[in-house]
């Protein structure tokens, strides 16, 4: 097994009085894909949210248990949030390219870090649409707006625009669900590149997704972790009932 | 012909009916103000100093200090409002504090506008001190404005999608960044609605210059914010009501450059937005 990068303990959240996430203790482990997944409702957008603190300006939440990036609790007082959120980038279920052309969706990241030396940030947005395996595609248009991109183009610049800031780990909330399985492809092609240098938590958008490309997976019902192991074990072998009824297709 | 087109028919023509009696009046004063008041306006009327007893030469101090009226307002309420809005909108949460804020904007804009003169009176020209003097109208003005400003650029704030606070969030910015770099640009459009509808209710106001500001005859320019100088609303109401035999030509005058003052600022302000909503893209 790989280094642990991220280890949750205990983990309690509720919104109110709705409780998202029960006594969640997993851990996830450096340079492969964690998979996360289970029906809607379960809790794996909020562990996500979590894991880099997005969750801080929702009003009445309660939580319990901790956060461990590299064996520092990430909740702990006198923690730095923005460099937390620097190390732990995120993409949304929707692209939503913010306004601007392709260049500067990729630039924004930089910039509000302070990098402002033009050689610098080219070379940032040559790197990174590469390894969003979208450069070839959007070379010629870099100062076009971003907004013109189809879907799959536009999940992949956010993607782009995350890994512009080289973060450690990598949460991607069901980053394909609006997208054409040629698109879809090519982001779970990236993805494989990626994890040799990222930490990924993906929650995917189906079952067959998270069976590709799941080096480890976690399955979620009701705020609750059921199981997680590697992939090849839980998709082949489950240890619960509920996790083999849930993949076979008998509820979901 | 079948009961329910028939239902219809005359159902579409009562509602355009009730649209078109909003374009009457409206086409009714622009005529009337145009037809009679054209023939005085003329380059004399617009950049001379009023005489005979304002029965004769132009209205030029009125129209400066309607404009320096409306830019002072504007300096003051503008950052405040904004600042507001941005604070309401961004960062406030729901505590006690926030609703009496909230309460007193909306009552602030219930206040009728002859109190915010008196207010004005009370607390800038005589308890600050500052006079009869452009700065104090300029700021009974711009208290008179701030509920507009603030609670449609509130409005235009809330209106930006939460997602792009969240990815700024998720860079690795802060909330500030945010709304700098995404909230504010994206909500500008609503926001200088927001600020114009204020101004021109400001610059077509009688009662809070009343007693801060205007002055019944006064054939100068204005040397500083605590000169007292003449303005359009308050020259009109002056030269229809105070003084008698007043050519008409003059009155009509008087009201149709108002008039073309506020229409052109709409029309600016118009321009402005249509620009930033042009470059939005959401």
């Amino acid at each position: 097994m790989n280094d642990i990068k991220i280890r949750i303990e205990n983990l309690t959240y509720s919104y109110g009085d709705k409780v998202a996430l029960r006594d969640v203790t997993m851990d996830i482990p450096a340079n492969a894909i964690t998979v996360v997944f289970g029906p809607a409702g379960g809790g794996k957008t909020t562990l996500l949210r979590l894991i880099n603190r997005l969750n801080d300006l929702i009003e009445g939440t309660r939580m319990s248990g901790r956060v461990l990036l590299d064996g520092k609790d990430i909740y702990a007082p006198g923690t730095d949030v923005i460099d937390l959120r620097r190390r732990v980038g995120m993409v949304f279920a929707l692209p939503l390219p913010l306004p601007g052309t392709i260049r500067e969706n990729v630039e924004y990241g930089p910039r509000l870090a302070g990098i402002r030396d033009p050689a610098r940030l080219e070379e940032i947005v040559v790197r990174s649409l590469t390894q969003a395996a979208l450069w070839d595609e959007v070379k010629d248009r870099l100062d076009t707006p971003a907004s013109a991109l189809s879907g799959g183009q536009q999940q992949r610049l956010c993607l782009a625009r995350s890994l512009a800031l080289e973060p450690e780990v990598l949460l991607l909330d069901e980053p394909t669900s609006g997208l054409d399985p040629i698109s879809t492809g090519r982001i779970e092609e990236t993805l494989f590149e990626l994890k040799q240098r990222y930490t990924i938590v993906l929650v995917p958008h189906s079952i067959q997704q998270a069976a590709r490309v799941a080096d480890y997976a976690a399955f979620f019902l009701m705020g609750e972790l059921v199981e997680w192991q590697p992939g090849d074990l839980l998709f082949t072998n489950p240890r619960d009932r509920r996790t083999e009824d849930y993949i076979t297709g008998r509820f979901g | 012909m079948n009961r329910r087109y028939l239902v219809q028919r005359v159902g579409f023509a009562l509602l355009g009916l009730a649209a078109l009696l909003v374009v009457v009046p409206i086409l009714l004063v622009v005529g009337t103000i145009i037809a009679r008041g054209a023939a005085a306006v003329n380059w004399e009327f617009l950049t001379a100093m009023p005489r005979d007893g304002m029965k004769a030469g132009g209205i030029l101090p009125a129209i400066v200090g309607t404009l320096l009226l409306t830019l002072g307002t504007a300096l003051a309420a503008i950052p405040v409002g904004v600042g507001g809005a941005i604070y309401l909108a961004e960062y406030a949460r729901d505590t006690w504090l926030t609703r009496l804020i909230r309460l007193a904007i909306i009552n602030l804009a219930g206040i009728p506008s002859v109190v915010y003169g008196l207010f004005g009176l009370g607390l800038f020209v005589l308890f600050l001190q500052f006079g009869t003097s452009i700065l104090a109208g300029s700021l009974t003005l711009a208290i008179m404005t701030l509920p507009v400003i603030i609670s449609t650029a509130e409005e235009a704030l809330r209106a930006v999608p939460t997602e792009f606070r969240t990815v700024i969030l998720s860079l690795g910015g802060t909330r500030w960044q945010a709304v700098r770099y995404v909230v504010l640009p994206q909500a500008m459009p609503g926001i200088i609605t927001g600020v114009i509808l204020g101004l021109l209710r400001a610059a077509g106001e009688t009662a809070p210059i009343l007693f801060t500001v205007a002055a019944f005859y006064l054939p100068r320019l204005p040397r500083s914010p605590f000169d007292p100088t003449m303005a359009l609303p308050y020259h009109l109401y002056v030269i229809s009501t105070q003084v008698p035999g007043m050519p008409e030509e003059i009155k009509y005058g008087t009201a149709l450059v108002l008039l073309a003052l506020v229409l052109s600022m709409n029309v600016v302000a118009t321009l402005i937005r249509s620009y930033y909503r042009r470059r939005r893209e959401w």
